[in-house]
């Protein structure tokens, strides 16, 4: 990569201890995110992808977490970063969206202050000019008449101005990186499209942002680039246009043609992926893909290192020749298609 | 799932079906203010399709749906299933009506009583309407987990030790206990994963074709609502706004509200040269309920609204072409 990148995780390894032992959700996963980039994050339920990045921030704060690797954040390591020097690179150079805005606020606080406050923890002015601030921020994010709307709760705001009022907290310190964790799956669709507005022009501004979601769409519409977690591993990772256009790995095929499209050719049945998301904790020794894979082989039972094929940092996760994915793709698609899933839901 | 080519008879008719929901009356007001969830909604189901349902949340789609099935009493006008009105029926006249009508809903965790065994729940229903002995009622619970992809092994489990996608199998084996025509299935695979959401769609796709099932489909998700439907309803404020053929209307809508919906869906770029559509994003959010605008419900935020959007209220009409829009100004004749 030509850039010094702004974040860059090698080797993370985040276990739950439980009463059935250890648990690996996240198991040796490296990304890395570009200055003013926006890498996409796509996966199903347990895919670790939320994991990640709360350990990234190093919000897992139980005792019975283990957190191992390396977050490099401009030449930091984050992992061991003092925790007072930590709270300063929260907020104020990397911020963070949840999916539900309701918890992100405290219902008790205008959302003014709420914004103000995050101000005035990271930089030194006043009251006043805090909140003048904040009311300049609520308007950025489009919320109307934002100087009487940042004296309301966060009850009075419909769940898009929520979410408009958490990325102009955000936004407020001017963050390098954005970490956003499903911002818009509990949106509508034209208040996504607002929301997704709002994020490029964050972008065009010079943050970097990290956008988790399990919604391809939203990723082909923003990213620049792609990361594809599977049982808390990555699958697959590469540019936005190369992922798309010529996915790699037999996950990301399942996910791209078992959803069904606004536009192009409608089936009667969607191909469908086999079997069920692997829960965390009961990974197989190979590849974790390897037991809902359709072209699954013996090599399987090795596990897969992400490899680069030389072509734009496209890198997978798979045993399969290099050469003829595409039409390994269409035959896997029309085996997807015939055969009748009912039974493959496999039973526990 | 295809249109079917003859023209076939009308299953569910609904007829200016209203449904009102009085707020409390706050201390300063005489008047008692009303939420209008569902205003004025007339439509037809026909035997063997699927009807899909779309709009935003809040727009009363969830609420037409238990009018549809009478789950909850309708403040006004009337709605026949196969022929009967069932808008006036007492409980008891219901009854044995009710059978014929199911009900799919969305969090199968909600829908499902935790303190009982999978194979009860299925079996519930046939209890209620006498279906037969127990050996009986023991037999075609079987058969209805072998229908819906569930294993023998499974009768005795407890909801919360099935996946999300095997829970709503569990509802959909419920649902058709009592051999309904209709099955109104509201938001049925928007709490699971889209692998899952597949084998769920792929599911109600085979039942329909196996048990000649109507369908009544409601969904948010634009995507799932073209995959499963004949034809559509798009729902804005508690009215229809635009009721068409599926193709028809993903292609060319009608109403403003049906063509900025659809311009919203961020779509897959796979390459293939399916033609973009030109993006058109609303201004603001739904309006309240409880304060609708006057005129058309949608004028506050249509790009091309005019003077006389304020004043009359659309109604739902045919254009030259066949679809039924409720817009003064629609995009297609």
């Amino acid at each position: 990569m030509p850039d010094q990148p702004l974040l860059d995780v090698r080797d993370l390894r985040v276990s739950f201890r439980t009463r059935q032992g250890s648990v690996t959700v996240v198991d040796g996963l490296s990304f890395s995110v570009a200055p003013g980039e926006i890498l996409g994050v796509v996966g199903e339920s347990g895919s670790g992808k939320s994991v990640s990045m709360l350990a990234v921030l190093r919000l897992l704060t139980s005792p019975n977490v283990t957190v191992e690797g390396e977050v490099r954040f401009r030449g930091r390591d984050l992992l061991t970063l003092p925790d007072k020097e930590m709270r300063a690179v929260r907020g104020r150079e990397i911020a963070m969206v949840f999916q539900d805005p309701m918890t992100a606020l405290t219902p008790v606080y205008t959302v003014g202050w709420q914004i103000a406050e995050q101000i005035r923890a990271h930089e030194k002015v006043s009251r006043k000019e805090a909140h003048a601030r904040a009311v300049g921020l609520l308007s950025d994010v489009g919320i109307p008449d934002a100087a009487s709307r940042a004296n309301a709760y966060p009850h009075e705001f419909s769940g898009g101005m929520r979410q408009r009022a958490v990325i102009a907290m955000a936004l407020s310190c001017g963050p390098a990186l954005l970490i956003a964790d499903e911002p818009t799956t509990a949106l509508d669709v034209t208040v996504q499209a607002q929301i997704l507005d709002l994020m490029r022009e964050l972008n065009a501004q010079g943050s970097a942002v990290v956008l988790i979601t399990h919604d391809m769409g939203v990723i082909s519409q923003i990213a620049d680039r792609v990361l594809v977690m599977y049982g808390g591993r990555a699958a697959e990772e590469g540019p936005r246009r190369a992922v798309f256009h010529g996915p790699r790995h037999p996950y990301t095929w399942g996910l791209l043609d078992s959803v069904p499209r606004v536009g192009g050719p409608r089936l009667r049945r969607l191909p469908t992926i086999a079997g069920m998301p692997v829960a965390p904790g009961n990974l197989p020794d190979g590849c974790a893909f390897a037991p809902r894979c359709r072209l699954r082989h013996d090599r399987c039972e090795e596990r897969p290192a992400l490899r680069d094929f030389g072509d734009n940092a496209h890198r997978d996760a798979c045993w399969l020749p290099d050469d003829d994915r595409a039409s390994l793709r269409l035959s896997s698609r029309a085996a997807a298609t015939d055969v009748p899933d009912m039974e493959r839901e496999a039973t526990p | 799932m295809t249109a079917r080519t003859t023209p076939s008879e009308v299953l569910l008719r609904a007829s200016d079906v209203t449904k009102h929901f009085p707020l409390r009356a706050d201390r300063f007001s005489r008047h008692r203010r009303v939420l209008r969830a569902v205003d004025g909604v007339s439509l037809e189901v026909r035997s063997g399709e699927t009807l899909g349902i779309v709009g935003e949340s809040g727009c009363g789609k969830s609420t037409l749906g238990r009018c549809l099935v009478r789950l909850t009493e309708l403040t006004g006008g009337r709605v026949e299933f196969d022929g009967q009105d069932i808008s006036t029926l007492s409980t008891r006249r219901l009854r044995p009506v009710r059978p014929g009508m199911q009900l799919v809903f969305q969090d199968p965790q909600a829908s499902l009583n935790p303190r009982r065994r999978a194979g009860d729940i299925v079996a519930e229903p046939l209890l209620v309407h006498r279906y037969g002995d127990a050996a009986a009622v023991r037999r075609r619970v079987a058969e209805l987990f072998d229908v819906v992809g569930l294993a023998a092994a499974h009768l005795d489990r407890y909801p919360h030790e099935f996946s999300g996608g095997q829970r709503q199998r569990i509802g959909i084996a419920r649902a058709l206990a009592t051999n309904p025509k209709l099955i109104v299935a509201d938001e049925p695979v928007s709490a699971l994963d889209v692998s899952i959401q597949a084998q769920v769609l792929n599911l109600f796709a085979d039942l329909q074709e196996e048990f000649a099932l109507t369908y009544v489909f409601i969904a948010h998700d634009l995507g799932v609502v073209r995959h499963v439907s004949d034809r559509i309803a798009v729902m804005y404020l508690g009215e229809i706004v635009e009721l068409g053929e599926t193709e028809a209307l993903y292609k060319e809508p009608a109403h403003p509200y049906t063509q900025a919906l659809l311009s919203a869906v961020p779509d897959i770029d796979d390459g293939a040269d399916a033609p973009r559509r030109e993006r058109i994003v609303l201004t603001g959010e739904v309006p309240n309920p409880v304060d609708k605008p006057t005129g058309c419900p949608f004028r506050t935020r249509c790009p091309y609204a005019r003077e006389r959007c304020a004043l009359e209220r659309p109604q739902l009409t045919v254009t030259a072409s066949g679809r039924r829009t409720a817009c003064h100004f629609p995009l297609i004749d």
